[in-house]
């Protein structure tokens, strides 16, 4: 057997018995064709799990309304019940315990996303209750007059 | 041997009838097979946005950012939302401000001051991922690190993604972008994590308007599923033969 065919070849099978058994112990159990084909569903499924317990951050009005039932129900009877609390309290992950408080964004600019006039046919922006920034009291945070759980003009104080 | 003219054609038919069927009718399937041959039977996510009823307040992308970890202040995102503004001379002003992520509150398209009676046509587009029937990011992935779940959504599998970048190059809608901070491929997961829970996508809950829906198109009970079905729905290129289920109502020809 030794000659200058075998040695090689050896030295070749050899290697390739590493790759295999590498191979084996470093790719996971799961990982393989797991989906409708090779060409969309190889991947390791346990990735599919990964994704599935990923945080839950925005907890929706139904969880705010546990504690907040009354800044709730004054908002779910005025115009403003279609907006999220957490689009302006900011998400409440597992608030009370983290974070304690949350980060109200009180600004001028929040309110502007829908407020800001813009003419647009198209688009149900043109039919906001809208105002022009440049010209209604500029600089102004719309919340010093404008109570944003229930933006009613007539019960404005 | 007597046969009645309607033995005689009941045979007939029958006869047409096995001759017509191939002896692969006949090979057993195992139910691992036959599984994968109809798909998961019960559920298939589809998104429809209504562009009329966007008024580009950009709630989606800011609750996107935020629920899914993308750094917020990083010209990235998994959503976004472009204004179309058309004017008079038949050009189209398309902007969309870190991604509008802060809304849109001006007139102003990069500086250039647009009057409404120049207008004639405007109106705001919510993207995100298609979730391809046949998705194009994922036949070029070389390391199996990105693929379609049974319900048809597109993941990547952070702890395989090799951070070639095929993937970003490959996706005909630009949806998917490098992660800063995890160094690998990143794009929209339909928000997989509470979908599977029940609950709505974040910006499908964070959209005041209803202008974004998530629904099941196998469920024929879905709203969602219904409007698709039996209303006039538009999709993004077409032309790739990607088949994205993200449907638009009021889609317009200069939105690509």
């Amino acid at each position: 057997m030794k000659n200058h065919v075998w040695r090689p070849l050896i030295v070749a099978l050899v290697g390739i018995a590493l790759l295999l058994t590498a191979r084996a112990v470093m790719v996971p159990k799961d990982f393989g064709v797991n989906g409708r084909s090779f060409t969309y569903g190889f991947y390791r499924k346990g990735n599919v799990d990964d994704w599935k317990n990923f945080k839950v951050k925005y907890r929706g009005k139904e969880y705010c309304v546990e504690c907040h039932d009354d800044k709730v129900t004054e908002n779910l009877a005025s115009p403003h019940k279609v907006i999220e609390c957490e689009n302006c309290h900011g998400p409440a992950v597992d608030h009370p315990e983290t974070p304690a408080t949350l980060p109200v964004d009180r600004t001028r600019e929040l309110c502007l996303r829908c407020h800001a006039h813009l003419a647009y046919p198209q688009s149900n922006r043109a039919k906001m209750p809208a105002i022009s920034p440049d010209e209604h009291n500029p600089g102004i945070d719309c919340v010093e007059c404008h109570n944003p759980h229930n933006p009613d003009l007539e019960a404005m104080q | 041997m007597s046969c009645s003219r309607r033995e005689l054609l009941k045979n007939a038919c029958k006869g047409a009838l096995a001759a017509s069927l191939p002896l692969s009718a006949f090979k057993l399937l195992s139910p691992a097979d036959a599984r994968a041959a109809v798909g998961d039977p019960a559920i298939r996510w589809v998104f429809l946005i209504d562009i009329q009823k966007c008024v580009g307040c950009g709630f989606c992308v800011k609750a996107c950012k935020q629920e899914n970890e993308v750094p917020y202040d990083a010209p990235v995102t998994r959503t976004w939302v472009e204004r179309y503004v058309v004017t008079k001379d038949g050009k189209s002003h398309i902007d969309t401000p870190m991604g509008g992520r802060d809304g849109f509150t001006s007139t102003k398209i990069y500086g250039e001051e647009i009057k409404p009676d120049e207008i004639t046509k405007a109106f705001f587009v919510p993207k995100l991922c298609n979730q391809c029937e046949n998705p194009a990011c994922v036949q070029v992935c070389p390391v199996g690190a990105t693929y379609q779940t049974d319900d048809g959504v597109v993941l990547v599998d952070r702890t395989w993604c090799i951070g070639c970048g095929y993937c970003i190059m490959a996706c005909p809608y630009g949806v998917r972008f490098f992660h800063p901070i995890y160094k690998v491929a990143e794009k929209c997961t339909f928000c997989y994590h509470r979908i599977t829970k029940g609950m709505k996508a974040a910006c499908v809950q964070a959209c005041p308007f209803g202008a974004r829906q998530l629904g099941n198109l196998k469920d024929l009970n879905d709203p969602v599923a219904h409007t698709i079905m039996t209303e006039r729905v538009g999709i993004l290129k077409d032309e790739y033969g990607t088949k994205p289920q993200v449907f638009y109502i009021g889609l317009d020809e200069r939105v690509r």
